[in-house]
């Protein structure tokens, strides 16, 4: 029941993640940030079986961050996206598949904003706005509907807003609110929501 | 679909998780210096099955200093799935293209083992393979020119995609001739 929504703006992207962090049928914690940044431009957004999911997005931080140093070079988001894909789909046929949801928010090569969905199965697709699981169903008709080609962030976040209210209305449990991360040119930060 | 001199090759555009629809831009028809192939199936393994053929055909060419010709990626296709055969890629993978030498135009399917379906008019694959069996059968005739081969494919895969749920949401149609591809974006219905 995890929330995860992406909104590929002008020049910056959003992502949002639910705050609430589950096990069973309890709220262990309402202040959870599924979220980790991967180097200056590019935050990793993730959810799956716990455990798998930190485990995962922690080595997925690590390896870029190895590369980086190793090459000299940041990665950009392109090539962190197939990077991901490829450990996912490869997993995929292990004895021990990785479960995890995956959201790659960034900035390519630090100007064109870049954002794409990977799921479990290796499947990618970069996309203006996109949702992992139950909130799909709930948001994407709203981002279909108010969507538009190179909108502001400050109608991206009002979009978000509309699928917050959303996602409260209609989520049969308290996800605990949203922690709403914007990825632009001066990296990534946090935002007031 | 096989032509006068031309074959064409056509896939829809959407990416789903069951009911789901996520994407309305995947493309599932890929080319590999003369050759095309569409794959169809579990949208991971379309992803790795097409960077797969990628490397192989790009080691192909740099070994043999010259394209892949399709008699040969049909070869190549079916021997890489079956090397898989109790662990498989999930694909309904077709080839087309024509042959650089001989100008032959060439078309065949495989299912998801590579066993190769060779055909001299026209061959399917997907969840809507069996619409797109009844189009073909009702609207192929042999020996087309290219602008009617590209009336006859489109016309069938957007009228199999509107009886099958989980296709649609746009189409990209290739003709293909001995010295020019054309590649259109096709409108279609987006429920």
């Amino acid at each position: 029941m995890d929330i995860i929504l992406g909104i590929r703006v002008k020049d910056s992207v959003i992502v949002a993640t639910s705050k609430a962090f589950t096990r069973g049928i309890s709220i262990l914690k309402d202040n959870d940030d599924k979220t980790r940044t991967l180097n200056q431009f590019n935050l990793l957004a993730f959810t799956g079986d716990s455990g798998d999911t930190t485990q995962f997005a922690e080595y997925i931080q690590a390896n870029i961050q190895l590369f980086s140093m190793r090459e000299n070079t940041e990665m950009d988001s392109k090539s962190i996206a197939s990077y991901i894909r490829q450990q996912l789909a490869s997993s995929l046929r292990s004895r021990k598949p990785y479960q995890v949801q995956i959201m790659l928010g960034g900035l390519n090569k630090g100007i064109e904003p870049f954002l794409t969905i990977i799921d479990y199965l290796g499947t990618r697709t970069d996309l203006p706005y996109c949702a992992h699981g139950y909130a799909a169903f709930y948001t994407m008709s709203l981002l279909d509907h108010h969507y538009k080609e190179n909108m502001s962030l400050e109608d991206g976040l009002r979009i978000l807003k509309l699928c917050h209210e959303e996602l409260d209305k209609r989520m049969p449990v308290d996800f605990k609110g949203l922690n709403v991360k914007v990825i632009d040119k001066d990296g990534v930060r946090d935002v007031e929501f | 679909m096989v032509g006068k001199d031309c074959v064409a090759i056509a896939c829809d555009l959407r990416l789903g998780s069951q009911s789901l629809g996520v994407s309305n831009n995947f493309e599932k028809v890929f080319q590999y210096g003369h050759v095309f192939m569409g794959l169809t199936g579990l949208a991971s393994d379309v992803l790795t099955v097409h960077e797969n053929f990628r490397m192989k055909t790009n080691l192909y060419k740099m070994r043999e200093e010259r394209e892949i010709e399709p008699e040969s990626m049909a070869n190549l296709v079916s021997t890489s799935l079956y090397e898989k055969r109790f662990g498989p890629w999930f694909v309904g993978p077709i080839v087309a293209g024509i042959n650089s030498k001989s100008g032959k135009p060439f078309v065949c399917a495989f299912d998801f083992i590579g066993c190769i379906d060779y055909a001299k008019d026209f061959v399917v694959s997907g969840t809507a393979a069996d619409q797109l069996y009844g189009m073909c059968e009702g609207l192929y005739e042999p020996n087309l020119e290219p602008e009617d081969l590209f009336e006859t494919i489109s016309q069938a895969l957007l009228n199999a995609a509107d009886r099958d749920a989980l296709s649609g949401w746009g189409a990209v149609v290739y003709v293909i001739t001995k010295d020019k591809v054309t590649k259109r974006y096709l409108k279609s219905r987006q429920d």
